[in-house]
């Protein structure tokens, strides 16, 4: 099994199990997905569906049972952990859910992580960062601390913490659930642009259906499965 | 990674100074109380290093200690002396006196008898007057604490201020008369009792009535001769025991450890030091990188290295051990210096820093190996959980 060149994701029959015996739980039963560059497609379902595995999977933090899982070209299975460890700080970008941003570093030191966890110069680092900050409006805010900044802005700051390295894949876990409605459309536009301005592909599990619109495609999860892929409403 | 790794421990502000007050008051309460243990060690021999010409100290065969005094005939002077290769031998009276002081009440004080002739095992630092007035009659030389504290006299009114003794001045030893010739200052005995000086006649005669009253032959050995072999000669040809002034020390030392509590008073004290700084800042990193276990899976998610991540807490560990142990080591240091005119009997040798180091090590060692077995074992995974 080949993924086409600009295939981003690519996953056929993919499944995790976790514990064992009667204390098994099948979370992924046979995952098939291809996700595009410059797309942007949301993960759905309820609670529990697997979502947040298979987006673990994706992103190579967590290892998969069964099936084929190519990433960029990449396939995990025949990567040693090393390899994969030093293949996700390098392709791949998170935004999680409740920001994760390190309380005592500032707006822009935060964005510098990836950069310096790739063993760029701590000062390039911060030059770079601070570039990218002024992309997502937060400028003026570079060396606030994480509690100084609203929701939105922490999570810009996230948005920009997860491309500051150029990765070619960005995974989202809820990034608007903590934020307000307007809020949250802001955040949408900007991943948006993102996606479609450098090719990079973006996948985002929501629950969050007033974001739904900003979607190419949404794939839609149930009991470890994928059950239909739409598009978004309205188009 | 390493200002990640900094920022992280030094912002948690209130677990910061946590871990470091453990750390001090564990490095403090260690280095403080072995600093006492060595300082009243060394004071248990202070009379022997006090004492700078002899070589070897020639002694009963059953002492045991400084303080055992198994006194011998004075012939055995006169045997020492005719040993080959013993340049000198001076004889060297060491006892326990009364002396009455204004009050009524009695003190008593470590007298030490030096050779009439050459008054050999003199103090080290005349504070007033000169050795050579022990010559004159009735001298004695008092050391200046003992002067100024136990021996001190009472001014005439009930609360009124302690008058040191001074030259001049006459004190009553055993019934006898004794002038003091000279003020003198001596490292501080064991007991801290007031220390005299004076003649070794002189010094027999305060003493109470007992046949025999040599206590130490102090020995000087010939140039070029082997202190070892003066001393395995000495015993081989008296019969009684010799010693470097470096192995009676020892001899000493290791009687009070062997026979007093002393060691396993001190032990309990530093063991709680260790424990409670194991205990209050072990736990206060560990439960620091709990905390941050939020932040360790989001950088592990983001691709950085179980190594990098070990480095980020060896940093954190490193640093706050530092801190900890100079805060702690730099206290017990400036409490021995505040005090230093004070009976306190503190020392600080670099191998008890060193210690005290081994053991902050070894506190922030293990905390830090409970964080990393956290963070090493930790599924970036937990990122995506909400």
């Amino acid at each position: 099994m080949v993924a086409q060149p600009n295939i981003s994701v690519f996953c056929r029959s993919v499944t995790k199990t976790y514990g064992s015996g009667n204390a098994a739980v099948q979370a992924l039963r046979g995952i098939d997905l291809d996700a595009r560059e410059g797309e942007l497609m949301m993960l759905v379902g309820p609670s529990g569906c697997g979502k947040t595995t298979l987006i673990s999977v994706i992103a190579g933090i967590l290892d998969h049972d069964g099936g084929h899982c190519t990433v960029l070209g990449r396939n995990y299975a025949e990567m040693d952990p090393r390899e994969r460890v030093r293949h996700r700080g390098r392709n791949v970008g998170f935004v999680f859910q409740a920001f994760n941003l390190i309380p005592t570093l500032t707006a822009v030191e935060n964005v510098a992580v990836p950069l310096m966890i790739n063993g760029t110069p701590r000062r390039t680092a911060v030059r770079r960062a601070a570039e990218i900050l002024e992309r997502v409006d937060l400028s003026g805010r570079m060396h606030s601390l994480p509690a100084q900044l609203s929701g939105g802005q922490q999570q810009r700051v996230a948005i920009a913490r997860a491309m500051v390295h150029d990765p070619r894949l960005i995974v989202c876990d809820e990034p608007t659930s903590a934020l307000d409605h307007e809020t949250g459309r802001r955040i949408m536009d900007l991943l948006r642009g993102i996606a479609m301005n450098d090719r990079r592909c973006l996948i985002i599990v929501t629950h969050d259906t007033r974001i739904f619109d900003f979607a190419d495609r949404i794939a839609k999860m149930d009991d470890g499965r994928i059950v239909e892929i739409v598009a978004p409403p309205g188009e | 990674m390493n200002i990640v790794a900094l920022k992280m421990l030094v912002g948690d502000r209130a677990k910061y100074l946590g871990i470091i007050t453990g750390l001090m008051f564990a490095s403090l309460l260690i280095t403080q109380q072995m600093g006492i243990f060595v300082g009243l060690m060394i004071r248990s021999y202070s009379t022997i290093t006090d004492m700078a010409y002899p070589d070897i100290w020639v002694m009963d065969p059953k002492v045991q200690f400084i303080d055992d005094i198994k006194p011998m005939q004075d012939t055995q002077l006169y045997r020492v002396r005719s040993v080959e290769g013993v340049e000198w031998a001076t004889p060297l009276y060491k006892g326990l006196i009364k002396a009455r002081l204004d009050s009524g009440l009695y003190q008593t004080c470590i007298v030490l008898g030096l050779d009439d002739a050459t008054l050999i095992g003199g103090p080290p630092e005349m504070v007033e007057g000169r050795l050579a007035d022990l010559r004159q009659s009735d001298a004695i030389i008092v050391n200046r604490i003992g002067a100024t504290e136990k021996l001190c006299r009472s001014s005439g009114r009930p609360d009124g201020p302690k008058i040191p003794l001074k030259v001049g001045d006459t004190v009553e030893l055993n019934d006898h008369r004794a002038v003091v010739v000279g003020l003198c200052d001596v490292t501080r005995t064991f007991q801290s009792q007031p220390v005299i000086y004076t003649t070794y006649s002189r010094a027999t005669i305060f003493a109470p009535i007992e046949r025999k009253k040599l206590t130490f032959v102090l020995v000087k050995a010939a140039a070029g001769q082997d202190k070892q072999a003066l001393c395995d000669r000495i015993h081989r040809v008296t019969g009684l025991a010799a010693y470097t002034k470096e192995q009676f020390s020892d001899l000493t030392v290791n009687y009070y450890l062997k026979y007093t509590g002393i060691p396993i008073n001190f032990g309990i004290t530093v063991a709680l030091g260790f424990v409670v700084g194991t205990a209050i800042a072990g736990q206060t990193f560990y439960n620091f990188t709990l905390d941050h276990l939020r932040h360790f899976g989001a950088l592990k998610a983001m691709g950085a290295t179980n190594g990098q991540l070990l480095k980020m807490i060896v940093l954190q560990s490193v640093l706050v051990g530092a801190i900890g142990y100079g805060l702690g080591t730099g206290a017990a240091a400036g409490i021995g210096y505040l005090m230093r005119d004070t009976s306190l009997a503190f020392r600080l040798p670099w191998q008890l820093m060193a210690a005290s180091a081994a053991a902050i090590g070894l506190i922030c060692t293990a905390s830090a190996i409970l964080s990393m077995r956290r963070v090493t074992s930790l599924e970036p995974a937990i990122v995506f959980k909400s």
